[in-house]
C-alpha cells in the first residue's frame, strides 16, 4: 500500500488459508482505544491465518494419502499413461469427507467459540472507536461554529 | 456451510424460498430462501489435481435461496484449457458458483500453483484500499443482504398472503411484504457477519462483501439493525403483532440457531426448513390476523420442499462442507440425506391432498398438482437409489421450478371467498367484511 494512505489495505486471498490479509494503518495520533482495536484485529487475523493454513494443509495432505491408499487397494498407480494424476470420483471421496469432518469437529467447535468471541469484541471496539470519533468531530464542529 | 446453492430458470414466475439460512449452508445452509429468477449460473469445475478451470455457462438459472450464499451478480465466463483426464479415474470436484462468475483462483484445497484466469483475477489479486465508497454502497448492501434471496422470501410471503381466505387488502399486503423484506435483509446480513472466515474458504461464498473487506463488520451490524428494527416494527405496528412476533422469531432462529448450528450438528437442516416455512405463515397471518390450519399447511409445504431442495444441492458440495467444517447430512449421514429428501417429496403429495380438506383450495388442486408432485417424488426416488451427482442435480433443478409451479396452481385453485361465505364458514374475518362482500 502507498505510504501516504490513511486507510487499511486488504489483499488477495492467501494461498493456504484463503483469508485476505489486512495491513492496518497506524495513525500518528492513535488513541489507546484505537490501538486496542488494531491489536485485536491483528491478533484475530494471525490466529485465523494459523488455523486455516494448518487446517487446509492437513486436508490436502490427508486427501492425497486417502487417494493414494485407495488407488493402491485398487491396484492402480498414482499416474496413468498420459501422466495425469489419477483421482477418485465424488462417491469414493465421500468416505474421506465424512471421516475428515468428524475428526475435526472438536477442533471446529473450539475455533467457532474463539471466532465468535473475537468477532464480537472487535465489532464492539469498532463501535466504541466510531462513537468517540463522532463525538470528537461534533465537538470540533461546535468549536468552529462558535469561532 | 450452507450454502450454497443454482437453478435453471424456467422462465416462470418463481416463488420465493425460504428465509435462508447457508448456511451455505449452506453454508450455510441456513434457511435462506432465495431464488433468483433468471440468473445465469456458472459451473466451475475444478480438477482435483489440475489448476485449470473450466466454466460452463448455464442458461438462466434460479438461485436457490436455501443456500445462503447466493449472490447474483454479473457473470463472467472464464474458460480454461482442460487437460485430458483419464476416463477411468476422473474425478471432479465441482463447485457451483452462483452469482459471480469470477474466475477462480485456485485457492482451493488441492492447488499448488495459481493460474490466473483473466483480467478479473488480476484485479482480484491486487491490494485494495479498505475505504468505503458511497457509490459502491448500494451494490455492497444488496450483496450483504442477499437481495435476491430476500426477494424470493418476500414472494413466498405474498403467496401466503394471497392464499389466505380473505379479501385482498393492498396496504396490508405492501406493509407485510416490506416488513418481511427488511427482516430478511437483517437476518442475511447478520449471517454473513458471523461467517466471514468460513465464507472465505468456500468457493460459493468467497466473494461476499465482508470477506472482500468492502465493508466493515460494524457497518454490517448497523445495517442489519437499521433494517431489522424498522422491519419488525412495521410488521408489529402496521400489520399485526402476530406477524411481527413471527418475523422477530424467524430472525432469531436464522441468526442465532441456524447459523451456529450449521457447524455443530446436522439438526441445522431441520431448523433451516422451519426458517423457510415461516414467511408464508407470516403472509397468511398478515392477511387474517390468526394462525389457522391453512397457514400451517402452507408452512408445511414449504418446510417439506426445503429437504429435496437442499439435500440435493448439498450433495455436490460435500468437499467444501467437509473442509469448511459444516455438519451437513450429505457429508455425515448420506443415507439419511437421501431418505429424508424422498420422504419429504412424498409428504408434498400428502400435503397437497390435505389442502381441500381444510377448505383452502378446491379438489382440483391435488389432482392438478399430482403430476408435478409425482415427478419430483420420482426424482427423489432416483436420488435415493442412485446417490450420484447427476440424480442430485436433476432433483435440485426440479425443485427450483416445482415450488413456484405448485404455489401458482394452488393459487388458481384457491377456494373463493364468496363461495366460502355462502357456505357460511368464512374464517377469521369480521362480519362487516362479510357484508362488504355481499353487497355488490
Amino acid at each position: 500500500p502507498p505510504a501516504h494512505s490513511h486507510s487499511d489495505w486488504i489483499g488477495p486471498p492467501d494461498k493456504h488459508s484463503n483469508l485476505r490479509p489486512v495491513i492496518f494503518y497506524v495513525p500518528p495520533d492513535e488513541s489507546a482505544l484505537e490501538r486496542r482495536l488494531r491489536e485485536a484485529r491483528q491478533e484475530a487475523q494471525a490466529s485465523n491465518q494459523r488455523f486455516w493454513a494448518r487446517h487446509n494443509r492437513a486436508f490436502r495432505q490427508e486427501k492425497e494419502e486417502f487417494i493414494y491408499s485407495r488407488l493402491k487397494a485398487k491396484g492402480l498407480e498414482m499416474r496413468d499413461e498420459s501422466g495425469q494424476k489419477a483421482t477418485l470420483n465424488a462417491e469414493e471421496m465421500a468416505d474421506f469427507y465424512k471421516d475428515f469432518l468428524s475428526k475435526n469437529l472438536k477442533k471446529h467447535l473450539q475455533y467457532n467459540r474463539d471466532w465468535y468471541k473475537r468477532n464480537f469484541r472487535i465489532t464492539f471496539l469498532m463501535g466504541q472507536v466510531a462513537l468517540v470519533r463522532a463525538l470528537r468531530w461534533l465537538r470540533r464542529r461546535k468549536k468552529n461554529v462558535e469561532q | 456451510g450452507l450454502f450454497v446453492w443454482r437453478l435453471r430458470n424456467t422462465g416462470t414466475q418463481q416463488m420465493p424460498c425460504r428465509f435462508v439460512h447457508l448456511y451455505h449452508v449452506a453454508s450455510d445452509r441456513l434457511i435462506t430462501f432465495q431464488y433468483s429468477n433468471f440468473l445465469k449460473r456458472m459451473y466451475v469445475t475444478q480438477c482435483n489435481r489440475d489448476l485449470s478451470q473450466r466454466a460452463k455457462p448455464k442458461p438462466d438459472s434460479i438461485v436457490s435461496p436455501f443456500h445462503e450464499l447466493q449472490q447474483l451478480d454479473q457473470e463472467k465466463k472464464a474458460v480454461h484449457k482442460i487437460s485430458p483426464v483419464s476416463p477411468v479415474h476422473q474425478s471432479w470436484s465441482e463447485t457451483l458458483s452462483r452469482n459471480e462468475l469470477r474466475e477462480a483462483k485456485s485457492a482451493a484445497e488441492s492447488s499448488d500453483s495459481v493460474i490466473p484466469v483473466g483480467a478479473e483475477s488480476k484485479e482480484d489479486r491486487q491490494w485494495k484500499e479498505m475505504k468505503l465508497r458511497l457509490d459502491d454502497l448500494p451494490g455492497i448492501l444488496a450483496r450483504l443482504s442477499k437481495i435476491k434471496l430476500t426477494a424470493l422470501v418476500v414472494s413466498t410471503t405474498s403467496a401466503g398472503f394471497a392464499m389466505a381466505p380473505v379479501p385482498f387488502e393492498l396496504t396490508c399486503f405492501l406493509l407485510a411484504s416490506l416488513g418481511t423484506g427488511l427482516a430478511s435483509c437483517a437476518a442475511n446480513s447478520i449471517n454473513q457477519f458471523f461467517e466471514v472466515p468460513f465464507d472465505s474458504n468456500m468457493n460459493r461464498t468467497k466473494n461476499r462483501p465482508l470477506v472482500r473487506g468492502q465493508i466493515s463488520p460494524l457497518l454490517a451490524v448497523c445495517f442489519a439493525a437499521s433494517c431489522g428494527i424498522p422491519g419488525i416494527a412495521l410488521l408489529t405496528l402496521g400489520v399485526n403483532s402476530l406477524t411481527g412476533a413471527l418475523g422477530a422469531f424467524n430472525i432469531f432462529l436464522y441468526t442465532c440457531c441456524y447459523t451456529p448450528l450449521k457447524r455443530m450438528s446436522i439438526a441445522n437442516t431441520w431448523v433451516g426448513a422451519v426458517v423457510g416455512a415461516i414467511p408464508p405463515i407470516m403472509g397468511w397471518t398478515a392477511a387474517t390476523g390468526s394462525l389457522d390450519a391453512g397457514a400451517l399447511l402452507l408452512g408445511g409445504i414449504l418446510y417439506s420442499w426445503q429437504f429435496p431442495h437442499f439435500n440435493a444441492l448439498s450433495w455436490g458440495l460435500r468437499e467444501d462442507y467437509s473442509r469448511g467444517g459444516y455438519c451437513m447430512m450429505s457429508v455425515t449421514h448420506p443415507g439419511l440425506c437421501r431418505r429424508v429428501a424422498l420422504r419429504h417429496c412424498l409428504a408434498l403429495i400428502g400435503l397437497s391432498t390435505v389442502a381441500p380438506v381444510l377448505n383452502i383450495t378446491t379438489w382440483t388442486f391435488p389432482v392438478i398438482s399430482l403430476p408435478i408432485n409425482l415427478y419430483i417424488s420420482y426424482l427423489g426416488f432416483r436420488f435415493y437409489r442412485d446417490a450420484d451427482r447427476s440424480s442430485s442435480r436433476r432433483l435440485f433443478f426440479c425443485s427450483l421450478w416445482h415450488l413456484p409451479m405448485l404455489l401458482l396452481v394452488m393459487f388458481t385453485c384457491k377456494k373463493s371467498v364468496l363461495e366460502k361465505e355462502d357456505k357460511g364458514d368464512l374464517p377469521g374475518r369480521s362480519h362487516e367484511r362479510a357484508m362488504e362482500i355481499r353487497l355488490p
